[in-house]
């Protein structure tokens, strides 16, 4: 898709920063950086003003721009006319819509053969023998308060879901992650893809998947596979690459097969890497199975959607709950394996004690599902909707207008709207596009390579050749100034917690929570306080992306060496200099790495905030979605791919460090 | 030796695909989560607005707990839901807006859904403004007035233009058109949502500010916030002859139209006592309006608001489980 961005001659750009003072200048000019940009002022400065009298200076111009509408239509007709009849979906996708429906069928019927109790008991086994004992009891509390929230079958189906994507994810994500591992072709060819992936807002996937495979839980899974099995790729090409060579050298010597230097060697000491791959799928592959409720996931997903149709915050947040205690209970089960792998394998005593806790276990599960009746009895529900509603009712009347002072959120909305964001975007939509590529491929080139800063020219031109040029500016002013938003106050918060300790226990459960909160929860409490528009998709992106932020950030200036630290007090640093000269400096690698999540994550809510009338290229895939029109949804998809994909490249520090959620 | 494996797995899969079953028709393939206990069961598709969440609870209610089906509910868009009707994901949309492309492609040539009937009810969308506005100055209910009121419904997001509120894409609107046709000084600004337009119009009410809407009838927030409709130019065939033709040359008012039914094909046929229900189901505005707002402002759930509608009226629905 992005290829026909080079049609354009402005894969070569420069940096309008040549004005600076001749100070400051020559300062740059010993920074390595500034040295790189040199070339492409040069190129610039012939090919702006030849770009200028060709096409003009103002947005896109039409001459550059083809429009697909025509064939996307047509290819739309052409699936729904032809999906029953034609080979390729009654041999293929009919095949593997059918395998998925009946995975999750069959996950679905054990799950509701064991009954609640089978599944909460064996639930807390399996996490407490991978995890301990802590991990053990929060599975068993959590699925209880599943049940207690009334939301038992929805739970059930969302982990029925779950159960078969994350499956499929991993070993999809296993097998290309082996063959990028092993072979550098492969690599090479894979590592784009899923750099790519990785930034792409979830929302991009739905409707290709919907048209070929209609609604339902088959497009689903494949949506949630397609999101979750990237992480498990990169990870697993990760760890089997940075095997120690000395150690291969050593098994080589000793006569082992490639296949044992594999299974022996490469894969054991791979190991952690795997096991946090894993962890991540599964995390990234809930988060998925939330928003593919969009197209017909059944589940807690469907759940929130539901309520959010009646602005019912507190049904939503009742089958929010559920979703995040899955989220910890997962996430606690999966981690908590990393840290048990250094623990030496026991003797046969020690096996045999692990297998009869087993076995006892299993049996307790199988008396229990037995025994216990299935469905979770109705009378331990306890309903939370109607007080949380009328806690929110209370804050909103008490805080959308006309505080004392600081006037209520709904001025604050209309002060962000009028005075940030709509310049902001005024700017970007005034811009002469040249310029905008230019800036681009500045900003790309100061902290990247010739190949991302390419990448990321690349794809704004094909959002320009695509026709979507002044939307998708609509939509970058919104993720820019939510993104400073969250800069500003994720560095703020991340500078207390890295100067205590006790803030950091405080806040990390608080992190935890909000980073595994689906989304979709986070709408219509934020279209209450601040109105219908971009400051409520703005105040959504903020809070889904500060945690990231705030841990990123907190732990790159936590690692900063307490040595450079004594060293500038002693030199009589005041707290503000040791902050600005030698923290922020030191820890200079994780705060632009916490610049790229907050910049990925932020683009993912603001898309989402279509919903909630953030417009721009979100409200075309949600219009697309939502009229079944492959031609406007999937260029939008793709142009927020491209979007997505221009902001990573452009604030990707160095190769290799995003790796590290 | 690796293609060698690859060869192997292409024969297998390619073996499987010719001998085993044949073709895998994907319309032939329910939800994972139907018949899981052996029960019968029905999938209703249910739409994002409250009056479609009211008919879909009712239906159910009666199919669960008289006729002793089990019934599953998928919240779809408009469009996709035909899609997912004409492939018997669900088994029936109870309440249709007016798809005229949609009813040629799968009603009449594909044959894969079959009418219905009429649900009873009839739908009218328009342009709305709230009592208390319109009490206070009577001549907004006329289009050619309202670009004299541009300057009191300006929000930040209209960009100083007036705001007409639209609410989610899926609906039917040729709100963007009209505004243009008809000179008028206004943004359309859509919620995105109907759930945030429902939001943003309370929202404007309790604090008595003017806003311009695009609403629908029937619709529960009538009862909470009444609101007056403004006179567009009248419906005409003409009119809606030019719309089918070129939908940006629309330059007048919306038709008042009958909501359907629609089933699947097949489930008409073979549906037994559920699509025979289904059929039969009919009934009107007020009672749908009942059932929705025990819902939407009552916050009941589906269930005990659909409980509480049937226990009240047996006369009405005696007949669709007779």
């Amino acid at each position: 898709m992005s290829t026909t961005g080079t049609t354009t001659p402005r894969s070569v750009a420069t940096a309008p920063r040549a004005q600076e003072p001749a100070g400051r200048l020559r300062a740059l000019l010993r920074r390595p950086a500034a040295r790189r940009l040199l070339p492409l002022a040069a190129a610039g400065a012939v090919l702006a003003p030849l770009a200028h009298v060709l096409w003009g200076s103002e947005a896109w111009p039409d001459a550059l721009s083809v429009s697909l509408d025509g064939p996307l239509r047509s290819a739309g007709d052409w699936i729904v006319d032809n999906r029953d009849s034609h080979w390729l979906f009654l041999y293929f996708f009919g095949y593997v819509s059918a395998g998925l429906i009946a995975a999750v069928h069959a996950v679905y019927v054990v799950l509701l053969a064991l009954g609640w109790a089978g599944v909460t008991a064996g639930a807390a086994l399996v996490a407490w023998r991978a995890a301990g004992v802590r991990a053990g009891v929060t599975a068993l509390a959590s699925f209880a308060v599943c049940g207690l929230l009334d939301m038992w079958v929805p739970t059930m189906r969302t982990l029925a879901l779950m159960v078969v994507a994350v499956v499929a994810s991993v070993v999809v994500g296993a097998l290309l992650g082996l063959a990028a591992g092993l072979s550098e072709r492969a690599f090479r060819v894979l590592r784009p893809v899923l750099d790519t992936m990785q930034a792409l807002p979830a929302f991009a996937y739905l409707l290709p998947v919907v048209l070929v495979f209609g609604i339902g839980v088959a497009p689903a899974v494949l949506a949630t596979v397609v999101y979750a099995a990237p992480p498990m790729a990169r990870l697993t090409a990760l760890g089997l690459r940075s095997t120690d060579r000395g150690v291969l050298e050593a098994v080589e010597s000793l006569g082992a097969t490639p296949r044992q230097r594999l299974l022996t060697a490469r894969l054991p000491m791979a190991r952690e890497q795997l096991l946090l791959g894993v962890n991540q799928t599964i995390m990234m592959a809930l988060s998925m199975a939330v928003i593919a409720s969009v197209i017909g996931a059944d589940g807690l997903g469907d759940r929130v959607y539901q309520a959010l149709s009646t602005v019912d915050v507190g049904a939503a947040l009742a089958a929010g709950i559920p979703i995040v205690l899955l989220a910890v209970v997962l996430d606690r089960t999966t981690s908590g394996r990393t840290s048990r792998a250094v623990v030496p394998r026991g003797g046969t005593s020690a096996r045999t004690r692990t297998a009869t806790t087993w076995a006892l276990g299993l049996a307790a599960i199988a008396a229990l599902a037995l025994t216990v009746p299935d469905t979770w009895p109705r009378s331990w529900t306890v309903r939370i909707a109607r007080p949380v509603n009328q806690a929110k009712d209370w804050l909103v009347d008490h805080l959308y207008t006309g505080l004392p002072g600081i006037g209520g959120t709904a001025d604050w909305a209309a002060h962000y709207t009028g005075w940030i964001v709509d310049p902001l975007r005024d700017t970007l939509q005034g811009l002469p596009w040249w310029a905008a590529l230019l800036l681009v491929a500045a900003l790309a080139r100061a902290i990247g390579t010739w190949r991302t800063t390419a990448t990321a020219v690349a794809a704004l031109a094909a959002i320009g050749v695509m026709g979507r040029w002044t939307t998708a500016m609509d939509t970058l002013s919104q993720v820019l100034a939510a993104v400073a938003a969250t800069l500003v106050l994720g560095f703020a918060v991340a500078v207390a917690v890295a100067r205590s300790a006790r803030t950091e226990r405080l806040l990390r459960p608080v992190l935890d929570v909000f980073q595994t909160m689906p989304q979709f929860v986070y709408l219509i409490p934020v279209v209450a306080l601040f109105g219908v528009g971009r400051a409520p998709a703005a105040a959504a992106a903020v809070v889904y992306a500060l945690p990231a932020v705030i841990r990123i950030a907190g732990e790159g200036l936590r690692a900063v060496s307490p040595g450079a630290l004594e060293s500038s007090r002693s030199l009589g640093a005041t707290g503000r200099q040791q902050l600005l000269q030698v923290q922020f400096p030191l820890a200079r690698p994780a705060l632009l790495l916490a610049v790229n999540q907050a910049v990925v994550l932020v683009l993912s809510v603001v898309i989402i905030g279509a919903l909630v009338g953030g417009g721009g290229l979100g409200y075309e895939v949600v219009f697309g979605l939502a009229r079944g029109d492959l031609a406007v949804g999937l260029v939008a998809g793709v142009s927020i791919a491209c979007l997505g994909l221009m902001l990573d490249r452009v604030t990707q520090p160095t190769k290799g460090a995003h790796d590290a959620r | 030796m690796r293609a060698k494996h690859l060869a192997a797995a292409a024969a297998a899969f390619g073996l499987l695909a010719l001998t085993g079953c044949g073709a895998a028709d994907m319309t032939k393939q329910g939800s994972p989560y139907a018949d899981a206990a052996g029960a019968k069961s029905v999938t209703l598709s249910v739409q994002s607005w409250v009056g479609a969440r009211a008919n879909a609870a009712v239906a159910q209610y009666l199919l669960e707990h008289e006729l002793g089906y089990r019934v599953d509910t998928v919240q779809v868009d408009e469009v996709p839901a035909w899609d997912a009707l004409s492939q018997g994901r669900v088994d029936a949309i109870l309440e249709d807006w007016g798809h005229p492309e949609q009813e040629q492609r799968y009603v009449r040539d594909k044959k894969t859904v079959a009418d219905g009937g009429g649900l009873g009810v009839d739908g009218h969308i328009g342009w709305w403004v709230p009592k208390y506005f319109a009490d206070a100055h009577p001549d907004v209910l006329d289009w050619r007035n309202l670009n004299k009121y541009a300057a009191q419904l300006r929000t930040p997001e209209s960009g100083g233009k007036g705001q007409l509120l639209d609410g989610s894409p899926s609906y039917v609107t040729h709100d963007k058109a009209l505004v243009k046709n008809l000179n008028l000084d206004y943004q359309v600004v859509f919620a995105g949502s109907e759930a945030a337009q429902i939001t943003q119009i309370k929202q404007f009410a309790k604090d008595r500010k003017p806003f311009l809407t695009y609403w629908y009838e029937p619709q529960w927030l009538f009862n909470e916030v009444p609101m007056v409709e403004v006179k567009l130019p009248p419906y005409t065939d003409e009119c809606a002859a030019k719309g089918d033709k070129d939908p940006d040359s629309v330059d007048c008012a919306y038709p008042t139209s009958r909501l359907k039914k629609y089933l699947n094909a097949g489930f008409a046929r073979k549906g037994g006592d559920a699509a025979s229900f289904l059929k039969k189901f009919r009934w009107t505005k007020r009672d749908q309006n009942e059932v929705a707002q025990l819902m939407a402002e009552d916050r009941l759930s589906a269930e005990d608001a659909a409980e509480r509608w049937v226990k009240r009226h047996p006369d009405v629905w005696k007949e669709w489980v007779a």
